[in-house]
């Protein structure tokens, strides 16, 4: 398997870098981030709240099979610039991680080929590693077969 | 025996991660933590035995009560970690794009 995602995360540094070249024209890539349906299937929490738009708020949440919420996230947009760019903060719920805030840059590399480049900055130098120490606190990556679930729905 | 491997198959079960994001937050008795899954108790007792003995998880006793927490401390340096983060996002950008490329504006 090639590794088409990059994290850079420096030592003793309180932020990270993340690059992911797209097979997709950058519109859909973009579209992935904002179209409350599709982000869902992707990022595999449930979409509560997204407001596309400056000042606007969002919500995510992740339930188990028995109902019990094992995740729960919100932020709000500082900057919105279609196919361009997206300025959020982060913040998971009833974590120690503290709110981040994440630069998306969107950029196109040819008609059908994109890439994104996000820069999430921790409070500090300690959460961030905590976190980074700790993916799976994100909770995110906790049902694979998920992934074969919506991939053979859209077959 | 590699304690670095041993500590990526720990956390390569989904039910082990699911009990290191119960326990990211708060100290939890066995009971506490078996309580939250549909898994038979002896079977969640293995797991909290592997990810003790990977040294993910701590044990304090409180009376008579077992308690289990992370144990961030000894963690191992950033750079070792970077992997399993990185392949979540992998995993969320591959189906992003496998979505995506499937997409059909409907409007």
């Amino acid at each position: 398997m090639e590794r088409k995602t990059k994290v850079d995360a420096e030592n003793s540094k309180h932020d990270l870098h993340i690059t992911r070249e797209f097979d997709l024209p950058v519109d859909l890539l973009f579209r992935a981030h904002v179209d409350p349906e599709i982000l869902e299937q992707w990022m595999g929490s449930k979409v509560l709240k997204l407001e596309t738009k400056k000042h606007g708020g969002y919500q995510l949440e992740k339930k188990d099979e028995n109902g019990k919420v094992v995740f729960r996230a919100n932020g709000v947009i500082h900057e919105l610039v279609p196919d361009k760019k997206i300025t959020r903060t982060f913040e998971m719920e009833n974590t120690p991680f503290g709110v981040q805030l994440e630069v998306y840059e969107f950029e196109p590399l040819s008609n059908d080929t994109s890439r994104l480049r996000m820069h999430v900055i921790y409070e500090t130098i300690e959460q961030r590693d905590q976190l980074l120490k700790m993916p799976f606190a994100a909770g995110l990556n906790m049902a694979h077969n998920r992934i074969q679930e919506i991939l053979s729905k859209l077959k | 025996m590699n304690l670095r491997r041993d500590v990526f198959q720990a956390i390569a079960d989904p039910t082990r991660r699911a009990i290191l994001l119960l326990v990211a937050t708060q100290s939890m008795t066995a009971g506490a933590i078996a309580s939250n899954f549909d898994t038979a108790r002896p079977t969640v007792s293995k797991h909290l035995q592997i990810l003790t003995e990977c040294e993910l998880l701590e044990q304090t006793q409180t009376g008579r009560e077992i308690y289990y927490h992370i144990n961030a401390k000894n963690m191992k340096e950033v750079a070792d970690f970077i992997e399993p983060f990185r392949k979540l996002w992998d995993d969320r950008f591959n189906k992003l794009e496998n979505i995506m490329k499937k997409y059909k504006p409907k409007k």
